[in-house]
Order: structure tokens, then sequence, then C-alpha cells
């Protein structure tokens, strides 16, 4: 320890999840320029632990003094998130998978306000540093485990942070890259002693080198000290004997060594499974290549290797979830079909990730899975009884998965498992992020499950205590198996005292030199003092950084430009419902199917029907013969108008009785019934007149009795009366609502789900900054999405816009940057995509198309309607889109809606700004 | 984790007491169908784990129904127009006290120079000219004219409103002549009945079209919502390790999405529509449900369909919306689907249920049609529902397959 500073001291800290209690009054003073360690089981507070130190979750009874000063003080904490540096848990949870390792790592340098030059100076150092240099144009998301978290340690490391806070950085990573990864560690230290470093570890072997530890459990600290002295306390030799014998006595208890009683072979069994030239290529990629091994009966085989070598896609082809390109699997000596459920029933599997359902309880997720395996109902029951009991879950049998640590979740996981009892196991990383106390736990099922009840267990596991309890174990590399054996004889084959030695002397001679090349930062790389950047991040401050904004627009631009397919279908969409509703979507009823009752039969009778049959408005249909068939014909919706002629029509005309004429209208649809009586009225009167000019002659006081008032229609703005006219500047309401607010919505909860709103949380960035620059690229898509749209307009639909372009852009952009801010306001009480989704739509679709003048002018609309329709920015664009397309209007017809635009887009804005939290509650 | 007592555990019989599919006492389609129950159970479950998902169901079915059907009218009513009268005459004041609520709104006396800003605004739909000397001129049996300006961009309701002014205009003018000669008698007698909807209002359409695209909206969100989900946990993956086949993972889905729909559909047509809004229903409601049973199947098909070929619930959002944009506009269920160019009336039906099942749900739910009518109807619903299931079950297969 150097110095008697401290990094960072918590007093009474008490937090809560809902009813569970994380911490529980903790009080513990982290000594400063030093590698302090936090280990203890799952759940205990760990990361909650790191996450109030780093001032990325809200404090909720206590103090936090980190960087000497209080995290409740938002001053304080916007200065020390220029000085500390948070990496979560999860392997790089906090990198854009589609962006390079380099565009990662850039990002962080902008956030942090560097100029190109320091920028890439640091980059070039830090990518040097990790070895990731030949990888630097490679996505994240194609990394393996180990080289993510190098790449999420060097976006850490970008500022030079006093205080480095590592979430459980090495858990799920290969033992070659996490040796790497601590080497690379202490080469950072040795060259910036005075940072501090803090870490939570599952790792007891990895604790042991720290300078400082503090064990934890129940969310209280039982012991601290240098690993010597916790060691002397306990009077144990190694940290994991050490932290079991620390536990209150009533956890000790629940304890056992593992012990893994000899294996007796049946020697002339089928082999469990029996893999023979396996291979599975995606593409070009070979992912498996011929890979060959047998299981026995009842046999414990491990799986090791690095991230990404392999392991998981075999594990797969034996499930038959993934189809095999080339070899033979066989299952108990049948082969192994991708669809075959049968052989399914012998086989439980458990997969890398959580994959069952967060939603449901433990015990409704077990009971699912008992029937659908189709245990016999009366045992259903008591075998989840006995489950719960034998698994640990019954205090959580009623909880919901997704609120549970991951050691209980992968207890769950196997439960269910071995539920129905298959004769093999496939686990995938079975133990990954499990403490050391329930890990043997876990590993005193399995031993049971294969000594007792003779279980095949096919598992795979970075621990090198675990593999060495294997019965048997096979190295992979690269998607080669590089040896099969006992852990014992690999061992002695390569000369090697330990299991861990022998496996990375393997893979360092397997590797090529891709692998060598991440082995030479080993020594500490003699580089230069980086730049100073005193001057631009130390007093990074909350003040509006333009740099920042431009950071995370940019970063989003990137990612959208990385996902062609959301980037096509945010423009094919608007081209194909323009296409679409401007061809479809018509209010000129035409060519309504009408059909004469006509029960009269004489020249005049027919004269009247010509009348409907010579016109464009209505098409003629087979006559009606009797009351039941027009009943039946309206009733089936054929006929939109039936004329009903009495007999006698032609005898009373002539006699100048006035004779009665039927109309039967469908009402139906009312719109085109109304239209159906308006022709037909204007139909009627045309004929009367005529009617009445043969008759009476051209007499003025008749004629004008009967209408000879001229009435002129000016049909503004649209001469020939289309639907059209107002059916496509409405398309690009309405487009330009959903679309700009979906993606903006998504782009939010989606870094909430990914977890990469840690940077948002740990870094300078400001909410204003962030909403803002996740908005850009969206305004601009919604602006391309306008053009497009308005040369469509004019070229396949002949609507040119009459008016100001220029009004109509900047309505249009005011508009975009209103539901933008619309879907980010969404975004901010919405937790998943789905819901996220779900409600911009639902919300949006309403309005937009019932209550914005689409098909009802705002002027008419009443009530409710009304009012949801105003309360929406739509119903506001709506007259500049149609006005400035039809009416020829400009800037000074526009300026009130315009205003009202920019008013939600300012509402919007505020909303989700008040609502967005920078740190997790 | 309790295995202190190992001697507790009686050894765990063998695997092969488990039943199999082959020995199972009802065979493989009773096999088939507890599994089905299975998953739609823990589909429900899912659904009622989402207080957003449900909140939004049930503001889709209620208030949005209502808001529809109240506010936004097609039928001609609240017309608002602005009236030029040069005239200020006896018959011109009749002419605009004649336009009157509901289908008008008190009409407004404006000058000639307000004609043109007033129209731009979107203040008036119409403004009706009325010259100097009119009264005078209809007098004198002079051709007299009146001007009707149409703002028509106001597509729905600028023709119906037109001819109702035209209407009102000439029979003013023949009222006010019949005052005071004596004409001719009128030739022939007629009488307009509306049959199904004698008032022509455009709640009673627009609540249940209403329903129907907000019900189409919905399933396929949640249908296709509960494949990404899946997708994006990775369950899916976990249930395929699992003795079920894809068909009833699939069919499950649609299933447990249906019934929420189903539901929610048949608590709207009761409460929001019959008793909220006053509208009668003239036919059947269980045949109503029947087909509707059969359109949410296909539109839940469509639904899963459309999460096979998009990966992400952002690509999912950004394919449905133009989707179903599509879908409820060009239906018949907003605009005659005879308006529609021929070419597309075919193609709409061809690809989409909506057309069919709105003409359904029109003539049982207004017309009081019975099934030996509305078959026709139903058979294609179910074949594009057949068609688009087909479709979705292949994807499914080749897209987690495929891993």
């Amino acid at each position: 320890m150097s110095g008697s500073a401290v990094a960072a001291r918590v007093e009474g800290i008490t937090h809560r999840y809902g009813k569970v209690v994380a911490l529980n009054d903790l009080t513990l003073e982290i000594p400063a320029g030093c590698m302090a360690g936090l280990i203890g089981p799952d759940g205990v507070g760990k990361s909650t632990l790191l996450a109030l130190i780093a001032g990325v979750r809200k404090i909720q009874a206590g103090t936090v003094l980190a960087l000497d000063g209080n995290m409740a003080e938002e001053n304080h904490r916007r200065q020390s998130y220029a000085r500390i540096a948070y990496m979560p848990q999860g392997l790089g949870r906090n990198l854009y998978p589609t962006l390079s390792v380099f565009d990662n790592i850039d990002f962080f340098g902008r956030l942090f306000g560097q100029g190109a030059t320091e920028r890439r100076a640091r980059i070039a150092e830090l990518l040097a540093a990790t070895g990731l240099d030949p990888f630097a144009d490679r996505p994240c998301g194609k990394l393996s485990g180990g080289m993510k978290q190098k790449a999420s340690l060097c976006c850490s490391l970008m500022h030079d942070p006093d205080l480095l806070i590592l979430d459980e950085p090495t858990t799920g990573v290969d033992p070659l890259s996490r040796r790497q990864f601590w080497e690379l560690i202490d080469s950072i230290r040795a060259r910036r002693p005075l940072m501090s470093v803090i870490v939570a570890t599952a790792y007891m072997d990895e604790a042991s080198r720290f300078d400082w530890l503090a064990a934890m459990d129940d969310g209280k600290v039982i012991a601290q000290g240098t690993p010597a002295e916790i060691l002397k306390r306990a009077n144990k030799s190694t940290l994991d004997d050490a932290f079991i014998a620390l536990l209150p006595p009533e956890k000790r208890g629940q304890h056992q060594d593992v012990v893994v009683p000899p294996r007796v072979e049946e020697p002339d069994a089928t082999p469990a499974i029996e893999a023979d030239g396996l291979t599975r290529r995606f593409g070009n990629f070979v992912a498996v290549d011929h890979v060959s091994f047998r299981i026995g009966r009842g046999e414990i085989f491990g799986f090791l290797g690095s991230n990404g070598c392999g392991k998981t896609t075999t594990m797969k082809m034996m499930t038959g979830l993934l189809p095999v390109s080339e070899g033979s699997a066989k299952l108990f000596g049948k082969p192994m079909l991708a669809d075959d459920a049968a052989a399914r029933e012998n086989v439980g599997y458990m997969s890398q990730a959580f994959s069952l359902y967060g939603e449901l309880t433990v015990r409704q997720n077990l009971e699912l899975h008992a029937h659908l395996y189709h245990l016999p109902e009366d045992q259903i029951a008591p075998r989840i009884t006995e489950l719960l009991e034998r698994f640990d879950l019954k205090a959580e049998a009623d909880a919901k998965p997704e609120s549970l640590p991951l050691g209980i979740k992968q207890r769950l996981q196997l439960a269910v498992a071995v539920l129905h009892r298959p004769a093999m196991l496939i686990l995938d990383e079975p133990t990954s992020g499990v403490d050391p106390v329930a890990r043997d736990a876990f590993w005193r099922t399995l031993i049971d499950l294969s000594r007792n009840d003779g279980v095949t267990i096919f598992l795979s596991t970075h621990f090198m205590n675990e593999a060495e309890r294997c019965d048997r174990i096979s190295l992979m590399h690269q998607g080669r198996v590089l040896a099969v054996g006992t852990p014992k004889a690999l061992a002695e084959a390569r000369g090697c005292a330990t299991l861990e030695d022998a496996f990375i002397s393997y893979l360092e001679e397997a590797g090529g030199a891709a692998d060598k090349k991440q082995q030479e930062p080993s020594v500490p790389a003699p580089v230069a003092a980086p730049p100073s950047t005193e001057g631009t991040q130390r007093h990074a401050s909350w003040r509006f950084d333009p740099r920042r904004l431009w950071a995370y627009a940019r970063r989003e631009t990137m990612e959208l430009l990385r996902d062609p397919i959301r980037l096509a279908f945010a423009f094919i969409g608007p081209l194909v419902l323009m296409l679409a509703m401007g061809y479809g979507i018509t209010f000129d009823v035409e060519n309504l199917k009408y059909a004469a009752f006509d029960q009269d039969q004489t020249p005049e009778s027919r004269r009247l029907l010509e009348s409907f049959s010579g016109s464009h408005y209505f098409s003629e249909q087979p006559p009606i013969r009797s009351e039941e068939e027009l009943e039946q014909r309206m009733r089936s919706g054929e006929l939109a108008l039936v004329v009903e002629i009495p007999a006698g029509f032609g005898r009373d005309l002539t006699n100048l009785r006035p004779p009665e004429v039927a109309f039967w209208v469908d009402g139906a649809m009312p719109f085109r019934g109304e239209t159906a009586s308006g022709y037909v009225s204007g139909l009627l009167l045309r004929y009367v007149k005529d009617l009445a000019v043969e008759r009476l002659g051209p007499n003025a006081v008749s004629s004008a009795y009967l209408g000879s008032i001229n009435i002129e229609n000016r049909f503004r703005y649209n001469p020939a009366f289309k639907s059209v006219f107002s059916m496509v500047p409405s398309v690009i309401v309405i487009m330009l609502v959903l679309i700009p607010a979906i993606m903006a919505t998504i782009g939010i909860v989606r870094e909430v789900e990914t977890g990469s709103i840690a940077n948002f949380r740990s870094t300078p960035i400001t909410k204003m900054e962030f909403l803002l620059g996740k908005q850009f690229p969206y305004v601009v898509v919604g602006m391309l999405t306008f053009i497009l749209l308005v040369i469509m307009a004019r070229l396949v639909f002949g609507v040119p816009v009459k008016g100001s372009f220029g009004a109509l852009a900047f309505g249009a952009l005011l508009y975009v940057f209103a539901t933008c801010g619309f879907g980010q306001f969404i975004s901010t009480f919405t937790r998943t995509q789905v819901a996220a989704v779900f409600a911009t739509t639902v919300l949006a679709v309403i309005p937009v198309v019932n209550f914005s003048g689409l098909l009802v002018p705002v002027s008419s609309l009443t009530g409710t309607g009304r009012l949801i329709g105003l309360l929406f920015p739509a119903a506001w664009f709506q007259p500049i889109s149609v006005g400035v397309f039809t009416k020829g209007l400009g800037y000074s017809d526009m300026w009130l809606n315009a205003l009202v635009l920019g008013l939600f887009a300012l509402a919007y804005f505020v909303g989700a700004h008040l609502m967005l939290r920078k740190q997790e509650s | 984790m309790s295995l202190t007592d190992q001697a507790k555990h009686e050894p765990t019989p063998p695997a092969a007491e488990t039943p199999s599919r082959a020995d199972h006492r009802g065979g493989a389609l009773w096999w088939h169908l507890t599994n089905v129950y299975r998953l739609t159970i823990k589909e429900l479950r899912s659904i009622r784990a989402d207080p957003i998902m449900l909140a939004l169901v049930a503001f889709s079915f209620t208030i949005a129904i209502y808001a529809a059907a109240t506010g936004a009218s097609t039928e001609a009513t609240n017309l608002s127009v602005g009236i030029v009268d040069e005239d200020h005459s006896d018959l011109s004041r009749r002419i605009a006290a004649s336009l009157t609520p509901p289908t008008f709104k008190p009409a407004v006396e404006i000058s000639v120079g307000e004609i043109d800003p007033a129209l731009d605004a979107q203040r008036f739909i119409y403004v009706i000219e009325i010259p100097p000397r009119f009264e005078q001129d209809v007098l004198a049996g002079r051709e007299a004219s009146v001007q009707i300006n149409v703002d028509a961009t106001a597509a729905a309701q600028a023709f119906n409103g037109m001819t109702y002014i035209q209407n009102i205009i000439l029979n003013e003018v023949a009222r006010f002549i019949a005052g005071r000669e004596v004409g001719g008698s009128i030739p022939i007698k007629v009488v307009t009945r509306s049959k199904f909807n004698p008032n022509f209002k455009s709640s009673w359409f627009t609540s249940v079209m209403q329903i129907i695209s907000n019900l189409t909206m919905i399933t396929v969100m949640l249908s296709g919502a509960a494949l990404i989900r899946e997708r994006e946990q990775g369950t899916v993956e976990h249930l395929l390790v699992m003795p079920v086949v894809p068909f009833e993972i699939m069919f499950a889905k649609v299933l447990a999405n249906g019934i929420v729909v189903l539901v929610a559909t048949g608590l709207s047509l009761v409460l929001v529509v019959e008793w909220w809004l006053n509208v009668p229903i003239a036919g059947s409601l269980p045949l109503f449900l029947a087909g509707a049973c059969v359109y949410v199947f296909t539109v839940a098909s469509l639904g899963i369909a459309l999460g096979t070929v998009a990966t992400t619930m952002a690509q999912f959002g950004l394919l449905s919306i133009p989707v179903l944009l599509v879908m409820m506009l060009l239906s018949g269920s907003t605009t005659p689907l005879e308006s529609m160019p021929v070419w597309l009336q075919y193609l709409m039906r061809f690809i989409s249920p909506t057309p069919h099942f709105v003409i359904f749900a029109q003539n049982v739910l207004y017309r009081g049609a019975g099934a030996s009518i509305v078959w026709p109807q139903i058979l294609p619903t179910a074949i594009i529902g057949a068609l688009y299931f087909i479709f979705a079950l292949r994807r499914f297969r080749r897209v987690i397959f495929a891993g």
C-alpha cells in the first residue's frame, strides 16, 4: 500500500432493491494507490457498492466519499466523472458491438473532449499495450471474450483515470486471456502508480495477488486487509478456504469439500457420445473443424478452451440445435438429428446465457418444463418440491428469475436441466459468474448425478479447479481439439506442475502470430508518457460541450450505418406506404354497384334507370326480381344502391300524378352511403329538369323553380377534386412521425438493455448532450425521408410543391425534432425494447391516423378526438404539409403552426430531460 | 445447496422411465395438444407480466375506440362555412340561416378579401359567395349564380358537404319563389331510405372499424414481439432442445395472443360499442367472434412471420409499421374498397386478409347477415392465414436453426 490516502470511503450505506437488501449499513474504507479487491458470493452487493462509488447509482442511505468528495453532491460527482473510469460487469457490456475497436475507444476519447491528435496518440499507445492493434478495425461484437474485456479496458483508460473501477472484469474469460489482462493492468499501474484500482472478482487466485481485500457477505464486510492478513486471521493457506472459514457458521455449515469418487468404467457399453469428424461452418468461417471424441456413460467430460474456440457450437450440435455441416454425432449409439424431438428427452441442456423465462416465477419455470417433458401428473408436484429442496431454491420459489443473482439463476437452470432425469447433461459454462461456495455445491450435485445416477455430464468451463475434477478433459482451440485425456495425464505430458500451466502451454503452442502478439505486452511497453490532458479533461465541466454531443451523435450515426437492414427499412417503408396510400386511399367514390327493382317495366321507368346506367358513378348489376332478393343482396353487401320503381310508375307519370320512387342506400359505410345519396339527388335533379323542359317548354319561372340557379362550384387547391392531392402530403405527415419516433425510442432503450447506458452514467456527458446527440442521426434520416417523399410526390403522383419549399422543409425539420423527442420521451418510461416499440406504435398510430386531418379535417373533430389530435404534433404539421403542397403557402402563413411544433419539440425534450436519470435509481 | 446429506437422495430412477411420445396413452396428437396447451399457459403468463403492454391493449380497445367513434366523423357534420353576402337580402339571409347544426357550424359572415386567407388557414371548408342583386335576379327569372368555394383538400367531407349546400340553396330558392308564386307540381316523389344505418351516423361505422384496425395492430405487435423477445433472450433456443417441435411453439403464441385479443375485442364490442356508444349491433356476436378467430389466427401468423424476418425489435418496429398501415388503411375500413384502382383491389384481396374481414364484419354486425351469406369472406381469410402460417413456420425453423 502506498501511503494512507483513501480512494473511497463509505459510511452507513444501505441499499435495497424492492424488499431485497443488497447493502446493509456498510462502512468501509478503500485505500488509494493500490489494487483493492472485493470478494464474496453472488448477490452480496459487490456490484452495488462499486456502482455507488462510481456515481452511476443513486445513493439511498448513507454517505459515499470518493476522490475526496461527497458523491451525493452533484457538483463533486460531475467533476469526478472525468477522473473515474467504470467498467460494468459482463463481457464488453459497455462496448458497441457493431463499431470497431478503434471507433469504440475513439468515442470515449471524444467524450472526454480530447483533440484528434491526442486521441490518435493515445489509441495507438493503448492498442499497442493491449496487443489489440492488429484488430483495430474488427467490430467489437466479433471479438473473443478476453479481447472484449481488453478493448473495454482501453476505453476506460482513455482519459487517464485516477480511480479505475472494474466489476468482475475476468468472469467468463479463459485462463490465458485472464493472465494477459492482469499483466496489462500491472504494466499500466507501473506507469501510473498513483492510480487506484478497485476490482470485484469471483476468482480467488486473482484476489490473492491484490494489495488489499474486503470479503463481503450478505451486504456486510466480514474481513478486510492484505491477503496475508486475511489468511492469517482465518488460519488457512488458500484464500478459497479462508473465505469459507470467515463466513458465519450457519453458512459455513453447508459447505463441504468436493470429493470426486473414482469412476467405475463399464467396459463394453456403447459410448454416451461419439463425435466423429464433427464440423460446422458459418459461411467461410469454420467454427468447429473435424472434432472427434468419445464420452463414456457416467463420465464427467470437460471442455476447455479460449473464448470463441468452438465449444458452444460443438455442444449445440450435440443437442441438435445446430445442424452438422460434416461428420457425425451419435448419442447412445444413435445418430443425432437436428429435428429429433425424441432424442432430446435423453438430454438436459444448459446454455451459457440464462435462457429460462425471466417473467415466470422459479416454480412456474419448473412446472412448464415438467409438463413439456410429460412427467406423469402425480409425480410433478413431488418432483418440483424435491428439486427446490435439492438446489436450495425454496426461498426463491415464487420470485421471478429476472430479479435474482446469477448464481441462483444458474442453479435454477441446472434444476430444469435435470428435471426429467435425463441420461446426459450438456452444460455450457454452467458456473461462469458463480461464486466459489455455490460452485462447490453445484459440483457436488454433478458428482452425485454422475456417480450415483450414472448420468453422463459434458460441460465446458474456464475454472481450472473444476477442470481437475473432470474424469477427462479436452482442450480446444480455434475449432480443433488439441488434446484429450485425464487432467493429470495432460499436465504430465507437458511437464507442467498445474493444469493451468499445461493449458496455457498448449494454447501458446497452437496459437499463431496473433496470439504471440498478445503475449508481448507482458513486458511493460516502454512507451512515452502520454500527452498531458490536464487542461482538457480535468475540469470537464457540466457546461454544454458540443464535442461530447458530437461524440454521441457520431457514434449513433455509425451504429445506424452499420445496420443496413434497419436503415433500409427506414427508407423503404415510407416509399411503399406512399405508393400504397397515394393510389389506394381515395374518397372519390365511383363504380357504386346498384341494381334496379323495376316493377313497372315501362318506357318511362326504363328512362329513369338510364340516367343511372349512363353515369360513371354507378355500375349496373343484374336486376332484382323480388323483395326477398332485394333484402338478401343488400345484406351480403353486394349492392350499394337499389332503385325500386313501383308498378304504375309510367301511368302515373303520364297522368301527371307524381309517382313514388324508392332509393335504398346501403348505410353500413356512412361515408359511401352519403355520397351515394348525393349522387342520386344530382342525377334526379337533371332527370326532373329534362322532364319539365320537355313537358312545359323552357319557361323561365318553372326553370327557376326547378333549379336553374347556377351554382358554381370552385374546387380550390385541387381542381380535379382528386384525393391524391391531399393523401400524398398526408403520407409525409404520417411517416415523419412514425419512423423517427421508433428509431429514437429504440436508440435509448437499446442502450439500457445492452448495458452501454453505463457510459452515459459514468462519463461527463450531460443529459442534454446525450438526448440531442442521440436525436441527431434520426433527425437526418427523417429529413432524408422527407426529401425522398417530396421527390416521389412530384415524379410518381404529379403532386408538386406549389408553395415555398423552404417553409415546408423548415416545418418538417421542427416536426421531426418533435417526433424524435416524442420517441425519446416514450423511451424514458419503458424498460424493454419490446415495450418501447409497442408503446410508440400504439400511441402514435392511433392519433396520427384518426385525429390529424388525414381522414377528417381537424376543424371538424370534436370532443376527446379533437383533444387527442391537438395534443399531438401531427395535427399541426398536417396544415403545413397540405397547405404548402396544394395551396401554395409560404412562411408567413405557417408561423403559428411552426411555433406550436417548436413548442412540442421543446416540451418533449424537457419531458425526456426530466424523466431521464443520470444515475440509476 | 442442501447437499449435505447425500444418503438422503435415493438413486434417481433411470431415464428409460420417462414417458416417450410413442408409448404415451393418447398418442402423438394428444402429446402435441398438451404441449401446445402448456406453452399457451406460459405465453399468457408472459403477457400478464408486462403491465405496459396490458395498459396499451386496454387503451386501444376502450378510449381509442371511443375517441375515434365520437371525435372523427367522416359523415358531413360540423362543417365550417363562411359566407360572403353581398346581397343582404331576405333570400341571402335565409340561405345563411338554413345552414344548421349538426351538419353545419353556424355560418360566419366574412368579406371578399378574407376568402383566400381563411381557406388557406383551414378556417372554413366552404365559402359561399352570394353576389349583389341575387334576390332581384331570382325574382325576375334572370339567371342568378351563387359560388361555392370548396377546400378540395378536405378529402372525406368536401364532396358530401357540397351536395348538402347545393340542395339547401336550391330548396331555399324554391321555397322563396313558391311563397310568392304558384308553381307547377313536383313530377315525382322521391323516397331515399338508408338501410342498416338510417342517419348515416359515422360512429356506428367508425367504432367497429376502429376495433378491427386496433385488433390488427395489437395482434401483429403482440405476436411478433413474443417471438422477438424469445429470440433476444435466447429462450427459444432452450425450448428447441426440449421435446417440443417448432409448430407447437408457434401455434401456442398464435393461440395465446389470439385469446387475449379476442377477449379484448368481445368486451370492447359489448361494453364500448353497444353500451358506451349506444351503437346497435344488428347481427350475431358469436358469429362475429367465430370469424374473428380465423382472422386473428391469420394476423398473428403474419406477426410471427414479420418477427422472423426482423432480427431485432428496432427492425421489427420499422418493418411492421408500413405493413400495418397498408393493411389498415387499404382494407375498406376507412375508404370504400371499390374506389381503389382495380389492380390494387385485387392485390389487397390477395395478400391481406383485412379486406375480407372488413366485409365480413360489416355484413354480420350491420347488415345482420348469417353464416350462409358470409362464408365467402371467411374462406379466403382462412386460406391466407394458412399460407402466412406455413411461411412463418418455415422461416421460424430456418432462422432459429441457422443459429
